[in-house]
């Protein structure tokens, strides 16, 4: 579905110093700066993946899903998708596709999202009958009837997200760009989108594109993730082998009826967090058998979990261990899912 | 998008601009007001005009020559500029460009949908005052009548051009607000908004001619009250579509440039 090959994307910016003579300065000279926002990444992506792709901030993320969408032209490389070169914006191309951008929106400000919807049917020519079945079932799971008939300056940000949504599929696209979709929004608006996002490609076998801060959109959407960090790739697998070559260990979770003996805990393994109720350790995965053993014989355990460390701290070490040290899974080494 | 598509998304996209242009009623009425200009300079024109005639125009041609001015410009004005300007900055205009219709069709439709709203609310009030004030002087010549609503879409048309033509420059100067202003300024004046261009000195009335502000609203108000007779309509209808096509062709040029540095910086 989608293959990119030496992706390059740099930018000249225009750089001056703060204050009044730099701005007059730069009236009759202007310096540039080469902003290497993509340098040279390789991936591809089959027909009804769903993946994340993660980085920090001006990681080059959002430029890397412009230039799949066909809004930004490639400095070089080679990029296809399902067939397309996506910088003509070919208009079989454009049907194919959608583009959610969680900081902008489509909707029409003035207007019930319900004419947006219409107009997206008679800009992309799709036949009534078949539109007003895809609204119904979208509708239906948004669980937006009510919504889609008051101003869209009247709607709350969840809304005006899930609508976005529902405008952005009424073409049906095969495939999904998905810049930070949940930003914004509550814990079961967020959870809500995702269900949404999962059941659209488990139903129409489309192809998911996601960018996300938010680390439990990724966790729960995407079984492949792709690290970009300063405009390469760090990391293109699945989220386990990310999670345990970067975090070997795990963490025991264990719930106490009543508070342990001082010091016993932390002679099962590191302690990342203790109180009376409530502990967490961190012990290598071989170590996980022989611990929870020693916890439930020699501490009141009343219950216990194992569980990876959260995938903010994995990216975070990541990404650290990346700008300080170069020290990081070696890029394209996992097998993707 | 093809042509067909386009047409069939026609219908649809005016209702839609229709309907947004009612929601900024606020607005609508706002720009209505500040169309007002040709009402201002009716009653300045009228003064002057107590004593003797200016040029060939007495009283009741100036009465007729701003009312119908007032009409005019509410059937040919365009502010498709701020807009673009807006969905450059935002970055939204990518949003646009994802759709399979060419985005600069969709300005015009929202444009030209605003028409009606504006003529609802100012057309009948100026058009009944013009036709009992000055009702004789309106041409009743059915050849001007056709050649004036010719006159009236290419004088649309140059406006909406002009919008998207400075408009597009904000995709390579980043706001061309600034440059609507000049061109605004410079408008007014020639354009015989403010004063008829046939009373400019006749030097200056060749340069005047060879610039696009005339056909945009001079002119229509030139043929509703009967200024010229067929031969020299027609000379004009022809310069006027000829600036058309040129301002076609300048937003085609700058379009596309416009659009390879949006794609080479993003928006």
């Amino acid at each position: 579905m989608i293959s990119v090959r030496g992706l390059r994307k740099h930018y000249e910016v225009h750089q001056r110093a703060p204050g009044l003579r730099a701005a007059l300065g730069s009236l009759f000279k202007r310096t540039y700066k080469t902003v290497r926002a993509v340098d040279g990444i390789d991936f591809t992506i089959a027909a009804g993946e769903r993946v994340g792709f993660l980085g920090p901030n001006g990681a080059g993320k959002t430029t890397t899903l412009k230039v799949l969408a066909g809004l930004l032209h490639p400095t070089s490389g080679e990029v296809r998708v399902d067939g397309h070169e996506p910088r003509r914006r070919e208009e079989s191309f454009l049907r194919k596709i959608t583009l959610v951008l969680g900081q902008k929106q489509q909707l029409l400000w003035d207007l019930p999202p319900s004419e947006t919807f219409e107009l997206n049917r008679a800009v992309y020519g799709v036949e009534r009958g078949a539109f007003e079945r895809q609204m119904k079932e979208i509708v239906e799971i948004l669980d937006i009837g009510d919504v889609i008939k008051r101003p869209t300056r009247q709607l709350s940000l969840g809304e005006r997200m899930k609508c976005e949504l529902c405008a952005a599929l009424v073409h049906g696209p095969k495939l999904l760009f998905l810049d930070e979709p949940t930003i914004g929004l509550d814990v079961g608006m967020q959870a809500a989108l995702r269900d949404f996002i999962r059941r659209y490609n488990e139903q129409h076998g489309a192809t998911i594109l996601l960018t996300s801060h938010n680390m439990a959109d990724v966790s729960s959407l995407c079984p492949r993730v792709i690290l970009i960090d300063r405009g390469t790739l760090a990391f293109d697998g699945s989220l386990e082998d990310l999670v345990r070559r970067t975090r070997p260990e795990k963490r025991v979770v264990l719930r106490f009826s009543s508070p342990p003996p001082a010091g016993t805990v932390a002679e099962l393994g590191t302690v990342v967090k203790q109180d009376d109720a409530s502990a967490v350790l961190q012990v290598p995965q071989s170590d996980v058998s022989r611990v929870v053993a020693r916890a439930l014989g020699a501490l009141p355990v009343h219950d216990l979990d194992v569980v990876d460390p959260p995938l903010e701290e994995i990216m975070a070490d990541v990404f650290g261990r990346r700008a300080s040290s170069r020290e990081l899974p070696e890029p394209g080494t996992g097998e993707p899912s | 998008m093809n042509v067909r598509g386009t047409l069939r998304a026609l219908p649809t996209l005016l209702r839609i601009g229709f309907a947004e242009a009612l929601a900024y009623r606020t607005e609508m009425l706002v720009w209505i007001l500040s169309t007002t200009m040709p009402l201002v300079m009716l009653a300045l024109w009228h003064a002057v005009a107590r004593e003797a005639p200016v040029g060939r125009l007495g009283q009741a041609d100036l009465v007729a020559y701003f009312l119908a001015m007032f009409v005019v410009r509410q059937l040919t004005g365009s502010w498709s500029v701020w807009l673009i300007n807006m969905e450059v900055r935002e970055g939204t205009l990518a949003l646009r460009l994802l759709r399979p219709i060419h985005p600069l069709v969709s300005y015009a439709a929202s444009s030209f949908a605003e028409i009606p709203v504006r003529g609802l609310l100012a057309i009948p009030l100026a058009g009944v005052a013009l036709v009992v004030l000055a009702g004789d002087r309106l041409t009743r010549d059915p050849a001007l009548w056709a050649m004036w609503a010719v006159s009236i879409l290419g004088g649309w048309l140059i406006t909406l051009l002009v919008n998207f033509a400075i408009g597009c420059l904000a995709l390579l100067i980043e706001s061309s607000t600034k440059i609507m202003d000049v061109w605004l300024a410079a408008y007014f004046v020639f354009s015989g908004y403010l004063v008829p261009v046939e009373l400019f000195p006749p030097w200056l009335r060749g340069v005047v001619d060879a610039m696009p502000f005339r056909y945009q609203l001079g002119l229509p108000v030139e043929l509703m009250t009967g200024a010229h007779d067929h031969a020299t309509a027609l000379a004009l209808l022809g310069r006027q579509w000829g600036m058309v096509l040129v301002s076609l062709l300048l937003v085609a040029v700058i379009w596309r440039r416009g659009l390879r540095r949006f794609a080479a910086y993003g928006g």
